[in-house]
């Protein structure tokens, strides 16, 4: 079995995808730094990891189009090794009440948050059972257990991508695979700028979270002593849904 | 680069790789069914995985929910690879 291998992180331009990115290769994993347009931001990232002893590259890919999936893990592969570690954080928000979010806003973010994540992890998997060993970890969010007005697509996709990593997680389980998703509440980056203030008296922790405290998270669910954590979700709200 | 399909080398290939996932060499047959080598689907994903690596014949979900037996999969290989 071969934890050997690095780690692919979507969306790591920025936000909790780039905090991720940077607590992965703390560990010593290399770090393939997916973005899609942000190409500046993702420079930036792989400055930041390499300035501090770690290895990275940065690569754009629309991961809504499997064929750019199948680059994106051929780039990985040819720049860093095998992928043991597959990170699906990249997401996008496009707000409203239902009867508003028009067809374009509901796919979007149904293809981006949901459907992306399907075909990194199916590409991912494929080497990753071979080798007997694989990370998945999904960014999904509380919006995607419990209910949040004005965001039925979000709400939608994240609710999707928490079953999709338990029923993986059990199909793999056998192979040394784990598949996981971090819950994320309110948590400071750009997906949340424009959310208002009055949200924090409704957190027990009184505070948002920061992008490098959902990092943590995702670091111990890649980590080789979380063997034995498969199929769950590891919320990290301050307390807000609990 | 791929490797020649024909029946032999196929067998051969596909007869490693279910050892490889647990089945017994001396059970291996082409009569054998994957019930009786105690392959279930995800060794045969890992199967198809193997055969795409060593040939470069692909075989979707469609094709690997019928085989039963040993033979069904190598004669899908060779239908598939010439």
């Amino acid at each position: 079995m071969s934890a050997d291998g690095c780690a692919i992180v979507t969306g790591a331009a920025r936000g909790i995808g780039a905090a991720t990115a940077a607590a992965l290769a703390s560990e010593g994993r290399p770090v393939l730094i997916n973005y899609r347009s942000d190409g500046d931001g993702a420079a930036a990232v792989v400055e930041r990891i390499e300035a501090s002893g770690g290895r990275a590259h940065a690569y754009a890919a629309d991961i809504t189009d499997p064929d750019q999936v199948d680059g994106l893990f051929a780039a990985a592969e040819a720049e860093l090794g095998p992928v043991a570690v597959l990170v699906n954080n990249a997401g996008m928000r496009a707000d409203g009440l239902a009867p508003q979010i028009g067809r374009d806003d509901w796919s979007a973010v149904i293809d981006t948050n949901l459907s992306a994540a399907f075909h990194t992890t199916r590409r991912a998997l494929r080497p990753m059972l071979r080798a007997r060993f694989g990370r998945i970890v999904n960014i999904a969010s509380i919006v995607g257990i419990r209910a949040n007005a004005g965001q039925a697509n979000y709400a939608a996709a994240k609710a999707g991508l928490v079953g999709m990593t338990k029923t993986i997680a059990v199909e793999v389980a056998r192979r040394g695979i784990t598949v996981n998703a971090v819950a994320p509440g309110l948590v400071e980056t750009r997906l949340t700028e424009g959310i208002g203030n009055g949200l924090v008296d409704a957190i027990p922790a009184r505070r948002v979270g920061t992008a490098e405290e959902v990092a943590a998270c995702v670091r111990f669910l890649a980590s080789e002593e979380a063997a034995y954590v498969t199929g769950t979700v590891l919320t990290v709200d301050g307390g807000l849904s609990a | 680069m791929p490797t020649q399909v024909t029946s032999d080398t196929v067998e051969k290939v596909i007869s490693d790789g279910l050892v490889e996932v647990g089945a017994e060499r001396e059970a291996i047959s082409r009569s054998a069914t994957f019930e009786d080598l105690d392959v279930d689907s995800l060794d045969l994903v890992e199967i198809a995985q193997i055969v795409e690596d060593e040939f470069g014949v692909e075989l979707d979900g469609d094709a690997v929910k019928d085989v039963k037996t040993v033979g069904d999969v190598v004669d899908l290989v060779v239908a598939r690879g010439s």
